[in-house]
């Protein structure tokens, strides 16, 4: 279910560092207390995010969300899929809809959960 | 699973579209046991049921139900109910969870009749079977011919057979039942019913899409649409009001309030923009703040994003270009008729 390859946050998001890009999302277990997702707001290309600062917005049928970025860095990509399918969110949020990518200014900052310490902390928050 | 008003409840079960489709095309389920139930009993129970609330429980036949206010002195809602005539000498109100402690010391604090008050909600459990086959779903657990309840009406029987209220009331635009059962038999009754309306394709349903069901058709939240705040004039429920029924609690300021007219109104709005008017969201006409959202969602059924809002009363009509303010951005809205759905008949 939760990838060994992503590091995960504790506000839900996770990252796949590749080289010097990370791609950012959100987690299954997200989108599941979310429920129905009907839009996605995510940042321009070349806009700086910084690591726990909010990097756009997650709204579903009953209430809207902030993403926080896991790792700082400057907006290389946008998955254009989101603004006509957010939907898809839901249905995968490990693969096609990730949410952006970032070229990484200070890599170290990857350093996160695993995907063992991940389910452990989601298991325990229930 | 949310805390509300200290009850442990699920949002949603399989999804709140899904769940709401259920309701619209077919049956859904809800476990509302936490909906609270206040009994009056006595020689003048009905004077005090009608010296509480604002709708005229003279009107109530045995076995009928009405939608009601129950007000404080100065006009605003102590909260909304349902009050429902058992007999001559017992009248059955069902409250709002989170009131039902303030509802029953407020309705003894105004008993001066020959009266008793029993807040009983621990006595029941509240189970709402909703849509186009809540029928043909409940119909298979009770010998009651059910399509003899009218709408607003109830009556007590059974459900697999077990003593039961069974009302054709319901908060989601959708004809329906609310069944009133005893707290120990409620788990094996809504394995029943998902059993018996399985062929219908029921879903048990959460909070979420009971929220999107009754903003669809317009009915009050307390907290969101109606609060203390808030008259029953201002929340466009001047139809649960009869003034001309004599003496009740919040009558003078009603009264008052009908020479001199509101000032603010609750009026349906629909998206324009991109984005969600939520709960608690400005209101701007014309570049200036002018209301606040009581309830904004997504409305699968009519798929547009709608909500209500309190607006100056001069501005609270249909047609009026509006913008609300989501996350510092004003997004346009537009005010429209309400309800936003109604079923056919």
């Amino acid at each position: 279910m939760y990838p060994e390859n992503f590091r995960y946050t504790k506000e839900h998001e996770w990252v796949l560092v590749e080289g010097d890009t990370g791609t950012i999302g959100i987690t299954d277990h997200a989108q599941e207390e979310l429920g129905d997702i009907v839009y996605v707001d995510l940042p321009k290309i070349g806009a700086h995010v910084e690591q726990g600062k909010s990097l756009g917005s997650v709204e579903s049928v009953k209430a809207v969300s902030d993403i926080y970025s896991p790792v700082s860095g400057e907006v290389t990509e946008v998955n254009q899929l989101l603004a006509d399918a957010p939907e898809k969110l839901n249905q995968d949020p490990h693969g096609a809809a990730w949410l952006v990518k970032i070229r990484l200014s200070a890599p170290a900052e990857a350093n996160l959960m695993t995907a063992a310490d991940y389910q452990s902390y989601i298991g325990a928050e229930k | 699973m949310v805390d509300f008003g200290g009850w442990d409840m699920p949002v949603q079960y399989s999804g709140i579209i899904e769940e709401h489709n259920a309701v619209r095309r077919a049956v859904g389920v809800f476990d509302v046991s936490h909906m609270g139930e206040i009994e009056i009993r006595g020689r003048e129970a009905a004077a005090l049921a009608d010296f509480v609330t604002t709708n005229n429980v003279a009107k109530l036949k045995m076995g009928q139900a009405h939608y009601s206010g129950l007000l404080y002195e100065h006009g605003g809602f102590v909260d909304d109910i349902l009050v429902h005539k058992v007999a001559e000498d017992h009248f059955f109100l069902c409250v709002n969870a989170s009131n039902q402690d303030k509802d029953f010391e407020h309705i003894r604090a105004h008993n001066r009749f020959d009266a008793e008050v029993e807040n009983a909600g621990a006595r029941y459990a509240q189970l709402a079977i909703q849509g186009p086959r809540a029928q043909a779903t409940l119909q298979k657990l009770t010998p009651v011919d059910l399509g003899a309840i009218r709408y607003y009406w109830f009556t007590d029987g059974e459900v697999a057979g077990i003593p039961a209220r069974i009302a054709h009331t319901g908060y989601t635009g959708e004809a329906g039942f609310e069944i009133y059962v005893p707290p120990g038999e409620a788990e094996r009754i809504w394995r029943l019913v998902l059993e018996a309306g399985a062929e219908f394709g029921i879903k048990p349903c959460g909070l979420g899409a009971r929220n999107t069901l009754r903003l669809e058709a317009k009915m009050a939240l307390y907290g969101h649409e109606i609060d203390a705040s808030i008259s029953p004039f201002e929340a466009d429920l001047g139809w649960i009001v009869k003034l001309d029924k004599g003496e009740f609690v919040g009558r003078d300021a009603l009264v008052r309030q009908k020479e001199s007219g509101v000032t603010r109104k609750l009026v349906g709005f629909e998206m324009r923009g991109r984005g969600i008017g939520r709960d608690g969201y400005e209101v701007y006409l014309g570049g200036a703040p002018a209301g606040w959202v009581t309830s904004g969602s997504p409305s699968p059924t009519l798929g547009k994003n709608i909500g209500l809002c309190y607006l100056p009363i001069e501005h609270a009509l249909a047609g009026k270009a509006i913008q609300i303010m989501i996350r510092n951005q004003p997004v346009d809205a537009v005010t429209v008729e309400t309800p936003f759905y109604k079923r056919a008949k």
